[in-house]
């Protein structure tokens, strides 16, 4: 016998697709220049409400290498597009039009009224500043408690309000829990608070870009995208082409983080562009249009009350949230505040939920999916409030956490918001994680240091989070009303030479794909992890699937090329039979390899991929290809989870914060790829630091985005960052034969609270139990000296660089 | 992001340089390292009509000794002026300031003079150009002059080059031996700062026998404590006296507000960093 090949999956092996990516050796969508393109440049609302009451486009018209200049109505006369909003949380809500291009009024500064067509991108931008647009403005709605507020001005006139649904879910009639009031009314203890989940920008490095071709009857659109296949089913349906007309392309695509699940009015209108000229039409953003036009993330103000009995025992939840949507809805729109819906109950047994939602309108760019959408709102809320329970309990908050949770040998275990966590182990990643962390050496510290009342004090933050991903068991979706299933598809192509492609319906944007799904099919098909290309983004090549978010891609879409490749086996197994004269019941598939049981015969599956391909001597009946699809539609959710630790040292005297140690053990199933699960890990941790402390898209009180450039709204490098130190815990899905869990979001959603707890807990002493984020030291600092939690609130005006030149340059215009 | 159009210049003297912007007028522009002119002019801010690229002017680059002043040509970089012996020697707070400026691709195209021309008064280079008396040279079309440093800065983005005059280089008095720490106050590594303090030293003994402090981002133009290096002088420098003689800091101070930072917090900070950075440049 010869001995096994050590099998793919576990190994930390470097990505196939990075050599390319690091070396620009590949096409991005703005690369691509096809004969006879013209480029298109989109002008601006400056203002965040206004009627549009004149736009002359004459003098645009006659610029150097101008072609065209569209308004909305030229490319929709008939004011009947919109851009699809796939998930309507209720019956009833309100879900106004979205144009290609504004009609009639503008919702908020950076929506696009007019468009130039000309012979360079260049060309087209110059002819951008001769547009003459009249505005009318119009009272600007800011803020969500301004918005619902008896009396607001309205964003959208004729829908009479500017709340869009109201989505509530109340264990007491889901018949998962008690009534939350009574619980409230009748606990020991119960704790309240008001917690801003600031606005961010999903920030991704390639700026989105959109080329299309109209020159043939199948019209070819590329797209910086992380949903080609959504998109050609969209565009179609939004635009009335025929979807077997549409074939959408997104080729390596730099990052999207929940910012590239879109399908946007610039994709649109490029297409209607394109085929009004009968020329291939390209449109890539500038980073300044990226950050007032590409959609934002998270911006909630969230009411929870928590209560319990003195001994710690958690008894009711309740949640109130409001949820600015900005301007419009994008494709998940108020989706996302629902999906936080069951993640509030996080991993704990909490007899008694209730959660209310309203999503609402402001002149501002429309919010939609970002890294972890719902789930990390929902995990900051739960794990804040725990920290603030135990304050008031005078509990270790890690007690009161391990008294609520819910044990090891209580899974499957049915949540109060109705969800079946079908495995965990809460006990052992908290073990590994405080021993990593010296939990009790820096409680210890943290003590010496308040007696001594050192100026530097130290905060302990606690995060012990699950989320659910995988999205998603389509009839769950169904029942949610959600447009879409949640199934993945994936086909393997056995080639005469014995190379295998492999087809995905999951769209890599930078996450690795073709590394993971190649390491799976080596193991299952046992061919070489060089002999297997991975083939997606094309909705030519890879005509079915449902894209990458949501954590799904392996979850959903790898189970999917595992399917496909047990039917690969299935039918070699019928050729290797009939080629070795012995009974498929015989036969044992190793390795590659068809062996007669007991006997050293055998036949490698190259050998039977050229032999179906030259199909001389196939069984009766038997196709002559080994070539498989499956589509896997997921039972269940799967429920990654994780302690995570933060040490963070905050200066008393300025303010300022830094994360001293950060430890997180993860529990994410079964690995593919470790190398892959650290890469997540990092960016993860960094995006929900960055919440914390960071990032913040701030408007003025004209609706201007003041935080319009990298100088000022904040993302952080590694030098801000500790060196973290990350672990896993193994507790293998039930709900999948890999028994994985998904690992895109996790370090995003655990990270945020447990950095805002270490901050709480290092200044808590000095009367502080909240600090509003991002916590800026201006904000530390006022809590500390001045008890004011929302300190320096959102300031009107960006600081330094290339802010401080827009101002001091608009000041001199 | 596509600058507007404009006609583009590289002569390779400051004679020429000087003609060029007589000739091109009002609406030229001078290009250094880039790093400030070139997001304006893509964020289409200003749209000059002539760039006139010093880049191929040798004669601005470099460090030379003139006896008592270390002279720094404005088109040298920031990396340059950071590895710099003379700059290290005579200047140490200039190239303390330095290192925190940016991140490495921007210091090695950023230039000193264009860091001074731009006048943000975000930028670190000001306060240290202050607090070392340097002066700057300027050749426009009348001739070379000499202005310093406290008449040159004269508001936010505002010096007092017109718009023909070339700033030729800078003369930093020497500061042989003195010792010095620039203290820089940001939220992320790679920002401007929110305030900063340049303290530079000469001590004898335990005593503090010159000062030069320097605010960055404290006023339109950059501030010198000179309440602050009054309580210094001549004192031991022990804890309780570099603290008392920070609480001047803010004096004479009218910061600006923005999203980072409101007045009273920008005064407090100025106050602490001035501390730390009296403090730290004590201890070499
Ligand atoms: C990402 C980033 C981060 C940065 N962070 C910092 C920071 O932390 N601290 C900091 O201090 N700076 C920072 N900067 C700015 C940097 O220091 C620039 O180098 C500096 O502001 C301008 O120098 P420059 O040589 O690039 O000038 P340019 O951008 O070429 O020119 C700037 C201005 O000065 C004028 N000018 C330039 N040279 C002359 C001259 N010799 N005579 C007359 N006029 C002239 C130009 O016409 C223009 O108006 C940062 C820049 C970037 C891009």
């Amino acid at each position: 016998m010869t001995a096994m090949a050590e099998p793919e999956v576990g190994r930390a092996r470097v990505r196939k697709e990075d050599e390319r990516l690091i070396t620009g050796r590949t096409r991005w969508t703005d690369n691509i220049t096809l004969p006879g393109m013209v480029h298109m440049a989109l002008l601006r609302s400056p203002t965040a409400h206004a009627r549009i009451t004149a736009m002359d486009t004459s003098a645009a018209k006659e610029m150097p290498g101008v072609i065209a200049v569209y308004t909305g109505d030229d490319l929709d006369p008939g004011g009947e597009v919109g851009m699809p909003n796939a998930w309507p949380i209720t019956p009833d809500q309100k879900t106004p039009r979205r144009p290609m291009l504004a009609q009639g009024t503008v919702n908020f500064a950076g929506e696009a009224v007019a468009a130039v067509i000309a012979r360079s991108a260049a060309e087209a931008e110059d002819a951008l500043a001769e547009i003459d647009v009249d505005y009318e403005d119009l009272p600007v709605v800011l803020g969500l408690d301004n918005a619902v507020a008896d009396g607001a001005p309205l964003v959208h006139e004729d829908m009479g309000t500017n709340k869009s649904a109201e989505w509530i879910f109340d264990s007491s009639q889901a018949g998962s829990g008690g009534d939350v009031q009574q619980a409230i009314s009748s606990s020991d203890v119960v704790v309240t608070r008001r917690f801003r989940q600031q606005r961010l920008v999903p920030a991704f490095m390639e700026p989105r870009s959109v080329v299309v071709d109209p020159t043939a009857p199948q019209l070819t659109m590329w797209s910086a995208t992380q949903v080609p296949h959504i998109l050609k089913t969209m565009v179609a349906m939004t635009l009335g082409l025929p979807e077997h007309h549409v074939r959408v392309i997104a080729p390596d695509v730099g990052g999207g983080f929940g910012g590239k699940l879109a399908v946007t009015p610039e994709e649109c209108a490029a297409v209607v562009v394109a085929q009004k000229l009968g020329k291939p039409v390209k449109w890539t953003e500038s980073r300044s249009e990226t950050m007032v036009s590409a959609h934002h993330g998270r911006d909630q103000m969230q009411d929870i009350t928590i209560s319990a009995s003195r001994d710690g025992t958690i008894t009711g939840l309740k949640v109130d949230l409001l949820a600015d949507m900005g301007a419009y809805l994008g494709i998940v729109g108020g989706g996302v505040p629902v999906l936080g819906a069951f993640m509030f109950n996080a991993i704990y047994k909490i007899p008694a939920y209730r959660f209310s939602c309203t999503t609402v309108f402001t002149n501002t760019t429309l919010t939609d999916a970002y890294r972890g959408a719902g789930r990390p709102e929902a995990t900051f809320a739960i794990e804040r409030i725990m920290d603030e329970l135990a304050a008031e309990l005078g509990m270790d908050p890690m007690q009161l956490r391990e008294k609520n949770w819910i044990a090891h040998d209580e899974f499957p275990y049915t949540t109060v918001s109705t969800l079946t966590y079908d495995s965990g182990n809460y006990e052992a990643a908290t073990a590994k994680a405080m021993q990593l962390f010296d939990y009790d050496g820096l409680r210890r510290e943290q003590a010496e240091r308040r007696d001594r009342g050192d100026r530097v004090q130290l905060g302990i933050g606690i995060s012990t989070f699950t989320e659910m991903c995988g999205l998603a068991p389509s009839r769950v979706l169904g029942s949610l009303d959600y447009g879409a299933g949640g199934w993945e598809h994936a086909a393997i192509r056995m080639l005469p030479t014995g190379k295998v492609e492999v087809v995905t319906g999951a769209s890599p944007h930078g996450q690795g794909h073709e590394t993971a799904w190649s390491q799976i099919v080596a193991d299952q098909l046992g061919v070489g992890f060089d002999d297997i290309e991975i083939l997606h983004g094309d909705t030519q090549s890879s005509h079915k699937g449902l894209d990458t978010y949501g954590s799904r891609s392996l979850t959903v879409g790898g189970i999917a090329v595992v399917k496909a490749a047990e039917k690969v086996i299935a039918k070699a197994r019928k050729v290797a039979a009939h080629l070795m004269e012995a009974s498929e019941d015989d036969l044992e598939f190793a390795d590659g390899k068809f062996t007669v049981r007991g006997t050293d015969t055998s036949t490698a599956i190259q050998d039977i991929a050229l032999a179906v391909f030259a199909a001389h001597d196939l069984p009766d009946g038997v196709e002559p290809t080994l070539d498989s699809e499956a589509v896997f539609d997921p039972e269940n959710f799967s429920f990654p989870h994780g302690t995570h630790l933060c040490a963070t040292e905050v200066d008393t005297e300025t303010g300022q914060v830094r994360l001293r140690s950060y430890v997180c053990v993860d529990d994410i199933g079964k690995v593919i790829n470790p190398l892959i699960v650290e890469g997540q890990m990092h960016g993860g941790l960094a995006q929900g630091i960055a919440q914390a402390l960071y990032e913040e898209a701030v408007y003025d009180e004209f609706g201007t985005l003041t935080s319009g450039t990298f100088a000022d709204y904040l993302v952080p490098s590694a030098m801000d960052l500790p060196s973290f130190t990350t672990d896993r815990t193994e507790t293998a899905a039930t709900s999948n034969p890999l028994g994985v869990k998904g690992v895109g979001e996790a370090g995003t959603i655990a990270s945020t609270p447990a950095v805002v707890n270490a901050v709480v807990d290092a200044v808590r002493h000095r009367g502080v139990n909240d600090i509003e984020m991002p916590l800026s030291p201006m904000r530390v600092w006022r809590a500390v000296h001045k008890g004011d939690t929302a300190a320096g609130g959102p300031g009107a005006e960006a600081g330094g660089g290339l802010g401080s030149i827009d101002s001091a340059h608009g000041g001199a215009q | 992001m596509i600058p507007a159009p404009f006609d583009y210049v590289a002569p390779s003297t400051v004679d020429e340089a000087v003609r060029a912007l007589a000739d091109a007028g009002e609406d030229a522009k001078v290009l250094a390292g880039g790093q400030s002119l070139l997001p304006v002019l893509r964020m289409r801010l200003a749209a000059p009509t002539t760039v006139v690229d010093l880049g191929k002017i040798g004669e601005l680059k470099g460090v030379r000794d003139e006896g008592d002043a270390v002279v720094i040509g404005a088109m040298t970089t920031h990396y340059d002026v950071q590895r710099d012996p003379l700059v290290h020697d005579h200047a140490l707070l200039l190239a303390r300031a330095t290192d925190t400026v940016a991140d490495p691709q921007v210091r090695h195209r950023g230039t000193f003079g264009g860091s001074l021309a731009h006048a943000d008064p975000a930028g670190d280079l000001l306060a240290p150009a202050l607090a070392l008396d340097a002066e700057m040279v300027i050749q426009g079309t009348g001739g070379r002059r000499t202005v310093s440093a406290a008449e040159f800065f004269q508001d936010f983005f505002t010096t007092s080059l017109a718009p023909e005059d070339i700033l030729v280089e800078v003369r930093v008095p020497k500061h042989t031996g003195w010792t010095a720490h620039y203290e820089k106050f940001n939220r992320v590594a790679q920002a401007w700062s929110m305030v900063a303090v340049a303290a530079t030293v000469r001590a004898e003994g335990g005593t503090v026998a010159e000062a030069r402090i320097g605010l960055t981002n404290m006023a339109s133009i950059p501030v010198r404590a000179t309440a602050v290096e009054q309580a210094l002088v001549g004192r031991s420098a022990d804890a309780e006296t570099i603290r008392a003689a920070a609480e001047h800091a803010a004096e004479g101070t009218s910061p600006t507000v923005d999203g980072n930072a409101d007045v009273e917090y920008r005064q407090h900070l100025a106050k602490v960093l001035t501390g730390r950075a009296v403090e730290a440049a004590m201890a070499g």
